[in-house]
Formats: C-alpha cells, sequence, structure tokens
C-alpha cells in the first residue's frame, strides 16, 4: 500500500456548536487591522503536526467542548490533539494524542471534552480548503468562515504518507496553573500593591471565555489604575491582560482586536498561552512576573520543544483484548523504517 | 506621575516593540508615528517581521531570538535620532472618500443622544459632522476599520458608560473628537450616529482593505431611501479623488 495520493473529502455528519478550521492564523495584517488569529492552542497544532509527521502549516479543525460525527470518502489518516474527548471509530474507542487510520465509509464519533476546552481533528495532507488571506483559518469577528456545520464536505489535502499507529506522551495542560507574564504597556500605571496582589491572588477561569479571549477572576477586591478607562487606544496582542471596567482581568487570545484601550497589567508569555486556552471553567490560575530574558529562553525552549515532537512520538501499542479481528490487524500499528523508505520512492 | 519625555521605547510581550510619540493624540505625533513606520520598513531589518501604526505610535513585531530587545532598541533610538518625526510629511498617495451617509433615523438611533451630550442641536449635529472632512488616524480593533479625526472641539464628548450590544457594518460612531466607521458588526461603547453602506474589509477582492492611514475622508448627508439603493454596491456610493 502506498500514501494515499487521491483526493478525498471528510463528511462532517453532526457538528458540534462551534467546529472550525484553524491553522496558525495570518502574519502581516496588523496594519491593516486584522489579528493573527488561528488556533487557540497552538501547541496542539504542532503535536497533531509531528503525529502525522507533516506540515506544521496544514489545518486542522478545532472543537470547543463538543465534537462531531465524521465519515471520509477514503481511507485518511488521522491524528487527535488537544483536550481530550471521547472518540471511536465504528464504535472502537481511541486514544487521544495520537494517529489512527480512518477506513472509508467507517464513522468516527467524537464526543464532549473530558478535560479541557479545545480539542483537534488533524487530517493526514490538512484540511485543503482555499487559504484566504494567505491562510484557512476561521476568524468569525472579521467575517472570515463560519462554524462547520452538519453536511458540510471539507476537502482532504493531498496526504504523502502513510504511516497511523503513533503515540504522543504531553504534559497535561488541561489544569490551568502558573502563567509567566512579561510587563505590558501600562504594568507600571499600577500601584505596587495591585501588583503584589495580582502576583499572589488565586484566580480562576470565569465562565466567559472564547477564542478573543479569557475572563479570569479572584475574591478580593478588582483591579485598577487611575484614569483607567481614558488610556487611549494602542496595540494589542495575544497574551494581554486587559483590566476593564469591573477590575477583572481578561486575557486576550489568538482572535483579540488589533487594538484597544483598557490598561493592561501584563502580557502572558506565549509558551504558557496553551494552558490558558485549555483552562476549564474553575480552573486555577495565578500570574508571575519573569524578566524579559527569561521569558525569550522560555519561547527558546517552547519553540525547540515544538520543532523536536517528533522524537517524542512511541508506537501505539493496542491492547489485544480491544481488537475484535486480530488477524486484520498488525499488532504495532506504526511504520518500519523499511515502509518508510518506500513511502519515500514513491515521490516524485 | 513624572514628567515623559516623548518618543518613549515599550517593549510589548515578548516580540514587540512599540515607538510612541506622545501622550495624547496629536496631528504631529499621528504623522510621525506613520512617518517611522515607513522608515522602519525601508530600513528592512533582519528579524523585524511585520510593523503597523495606532494613532500616536509606531509597533515593531520582531523574532527576539534572532534580534535581541537591546539591538533592536539601539537601532530605533538611532533613527529616532536621525530626523525630528513630528515634522515629518503625511504618506504618499493619500485619498479622499466622500461616503454617503444617513444621520439618525432608526438606521442610527443615537443621533440625538449624541447632539445632547455634545451640547448641539439636531441641524448643528448633522451640519459639524457632515461637512467635517476628517483623516484616518489609524487603522485598527477590527479589519480595516479607521479611527478618523479630529472633529470640532463641541464633539469631544465621553464613551458611554453602557457598551451597545450591536452595531451593523458600515455604522458610523462618534466619541472622543472621532469617528470610527465600523467594518464588522460589533458592540461598542461609541454612539451610533450615521450609516453607510460603505465595505471597509473585502477580503475576497484584490483590495481586501479599502482605507489606509492618511486618507480623508467626508460623510455626506444622504436621505435613507438612496442608502437602501447603494446597499449593492460595496462602495456604498462613496466617491474618491487623489489628494494632490
Amino acid at each position: 500500500m502506498g500514501a494515499y495520493p487521491v483526493s478525498a473529502e471528510l463528511i462532517v455528519h453532526e457538528a458540534g456548536p462551534s467546529l472550525t478550521v484553524q491553522d496558525r492564523g495570518r502574519t502581516g495584517y496588523l496594519a491593516m487591522g486584522l489579528s493573527r488569529g488561528g488556533a487557540a492552542d497552538t501547541l496542539a497544532l504542532a503535536e497533531g503536526a509531528a503525529l502525522l509527521r507533516q506540515s506544521p502549516e496544514f489545518a486542522a479543525i478545532e472543537m470547543a467542548g463538543m465534537g462531531g460525527r465524521f465519515e471520509a470518502t477514503r481511507d485518511i489518516r488521522i491524528a487527535l490533539t488537544g483536550a481530550p474527548m471521547r472518540a471511536s471509530i465504528d464504535g472502537q474507542a481511541l486514544r487521544w494524542n495520537a494517529s489512527h487510520l480512518l477506513p472509508r465509509g467507517a464513522e468516527l464519533r467524537i464526543g464532549a471534552v473530558t478535560r479541557g476546552a479545545y480539542g483537534y481533528l488533524h487530517l493526514g495532507g490538512g484540511v485543503d480548503l482555499p487559504e484566504r488571506l494567505g491562510a484557512r483559518a476561521t476568524q468569525m469577528t472579521a467575517g472570515l468562515g463560519e462554524p462547520l456545520e452538519a453536511g458540510t464536505r471539507l476537502p482532504v489535502g493531498k496526504d504523502t504518507r502513510d504511516d497511523t499507529g503513533w503515540l504522543l506522551p504531553v504534559d497535561d495542560r488541561c489544569a490551568g496553573g502558573r502563567l509567566r507574564v512579561v510587563p505590558s504597556l501600562q504594568t507600571e500605571l499600577f500601584p505596587r500593591d495591585q501588583i503584589d496582589r495580582f502576583e499572589n491572588a488565586e484566580f480562576s477561569r470565569d465562565s466567559r471565555a472564547n477564542r478573543m479571549g479569557v475572563k479570569v477572576t479572584q475574591d478580593g477586591p478588582g483591579f485598577a489604575v487611575d484614569g483607567g478607562l481614558s488610556v487611549l487606544s494602542e496595540v494589542i496582542l495575544p497574551g494581554d491582560i486587559q483590566v476593564t471596567g469591573d477590575g477583572a482581568p481578561f486575557i486576550l487570545m489568538a482572535e483579540c482586536q488589533t487594538t484597544g484601550g483598557y490598561p493592561r497589567i501584563g502580557t502572558v508569555i506565549p509558551a504558557d498561552l496553551p494552558r490558558v486556552a485549555q483552562a476549564p471553567q474553575g480552573a486555577p490560575l495565578r500570574f508571575s512576573f519573569v524578566t524579559l530574558d527569561e521569558a525569550v529562553a522560555a519561547q527558546r525552549a517552547y519553540l525547540n520543544h515544538c520543532a523536536e515532537l517528533g522524537k517524542r512520538l512511541q508506537p501505539l501499542v493496542r491492547d489485544p483484548a480491544d481488537i475484535p479481528d486480530l488477524l486484520s490487524y498488525q499488532l504495532i500499528g506504526g511504520v518500519t523504517a523499511g515502509r518508510d523508505l518506500d513511502t519515500e520512492k514513491e515521490r516524485p | 506621575m513624572t514628567e515623559v519625555t516623548y518618543p518613549i521605547l515599550r517593549t510589548a510581550g515578548i516580540d514587540g516593540m512599540l515607538v510612541t510619540f506622545g501622550g495624547a493624540l496629536s496631528e504631529p505625533a499621528n504623522r510621525a508615528a506613520l512617518a517611522f513606520r515607513a522608515a522602519v520598513d525601508g530600513e528592512s531589518w533582519d528579524g523585524v517581521e511585520e510593523t503597523s501604526t495606532s494613532l500616536v505610535s509606531t509597533f515593531l513585531r520582531f523574532d527576539p531570538l534572532h534580534l535581541g530587545h537591546s539591538d533592536l532598541q539601539s537601532r530605533l533610538r538611532e533613527l529616532l535620532q536621525s530626523r525630528d518625526w513630528s515634522r515629518a510629511d503625511l504618506p504618499e498617495g493619500r485619498r479622499f472618500f466622500r461616503i454617503p451617509t444617513v444621520y439618525g433615523t432608526d438606521l442610527a438611533p443615537q443621533l440625538d443622544e449624541a447632539a445632547e451630550v455634545a451640547g448641539l442641536s439636531r441641524a448643528e449635529a448633522i451640519r459639524t459632522l457632515s461637512e467635517a472632512r476628517v483623516r484616518a488616524l489609524a487603522i485598527g480593533f477590527a479589519p480595516g476599520q479607521p479611527y478618523l479625526g479630529e472633529l470640532p472641539e463641541a464633539w469631544d464628548i465621553p464613551r458611554q458608560q453602557n457598551l451597545t450590544p450591536t452595531v451593523p457594518k458600515g455604522a458610523l460612531v462618534v466619541a472622543i473628537r472621532q469617528l470610527v466607521l465600523f467594518s464588522v458588526t460589533t458592540p461598542t461603547g461609541w454612539r451610533h450616529v450615521g450609516q453607510t453602506a460603505f465595505r471597509l474589509f473585502r477580503p475576497d477582492s484584490d483590495t481586501p482593505f479599502v482605507l489606509r492611514p492618511g486618507d480623508e475622508v467626508q460623510f455626506v448627508e444622504t436621505p435613507p431611501e438612496q442608502l437602501a439603493n447603494m446597499e449593492k454596491d460595496p462602495d456604498g456610493g462613496a466617491e474618491w479623488e487623489r489628494i494632490p
């Protein structure tokens, strides 16, 4: 069997309320008011690419809270990453953070998240919708794309590989935790005692959270600067922590606006944003300031981690008791060096 | 608070640098931000990934793993010192748009309220808004969306305490001597005084973003029935010419 060169479609038979196509978003349009957008959990995109051993630029399906029911018109490879969700193919439970074969006509069911907020369904060859302004990401605030609905048929890109059955061990990032923060434009305008309180308080993720931002609350008094409501509108970046009129911090996410007039107490570093995105409602969150040098070192480590995910792949060992027809299965999924070479040879 | 001497450099996140030319909106600070951005673009420094402007600042997004913060700051300081940026010319190729606008009616229900806050009669409000020739000071918040100014003093009115849950695309809103023309349907704290059929963001066209910083606009009064006819035209009946 070779790779999968024939084009295929993924049919969405049922869709949760917020299924969107996402990739790494659009860069270069800040000057025109269009923010980057893209996947809420960018690490999950990198993990999916590693599991399918394909480009991290490919688009996947982001599933907020709830998945859907899917069918492919040809055998395709899939990978599941991000917030774990109940998933099965024709009734057989699937491991999360793993790659699988989705046979033509089989029913892929993905249910509710068991932890976290955003699960991702990756396709071998990626979701091959036409690019708009250089990306395939749905950005509803800009009117670019809509959530997927039942009946949608998504084109699947050409896949140059055929290996599945890989598992990627990942650290849990679906339980909140300590977020590293660097000073932002207005950090110095906040009184010292408020900064101390900001660093010492235990926050919890509010019910208000989406792709634009995540609100956090705590028991103590709110935060404010003198004249805070008259700060001149200024550039906004994902990770910025705005303090709005009610004194509660609001962490801006991938699909935030490009400018804003509320004061910002700090900025969550990019390496910790996946944990903000995946924090479920009520999850504990803390903020602690780090220096710019520490933040740059963390970014270097994060990018290295993303680039080397492929080295962490393990063959997905199935429990023989779960396999109805042993003879039709390889006992250990994944690919041997020999098959790899064969695949390489088929390329032009 | 201590006195700040502009321009100032600030970091934004780990990969942003902001050069700010004033503590409040002013025409020279806005011009400086636009001209300085063009100069930074002209330098084509390795590691600078994109640039933009807000009302009084130039923003740079860069790769801090390949261009260190202190290195970028010293380059920016050198470029800042090379001239008086507040005396810079406005960008080349500016245009003047005349955009048909319905003031008040149920299409723009906050005209009367805004006029009252500004201390103007309804007729004076429409006259001052429709005669003003305002400039796109910045594009931001939403795709293609301009902050336009400055309006006469009377329009130095605050934002409302509560957000209007939604105003439609093409809405003209006012606060703090500025107008914003909305490119998307959105909640806002500004008052909705006019409605146009002008589409600022056309993602599938050759010019996805229509207005650029420095362009000038006049929101010419038009009757509601005329606007209905213009809805099919993305330009919403607008005309434009080059500013010599």
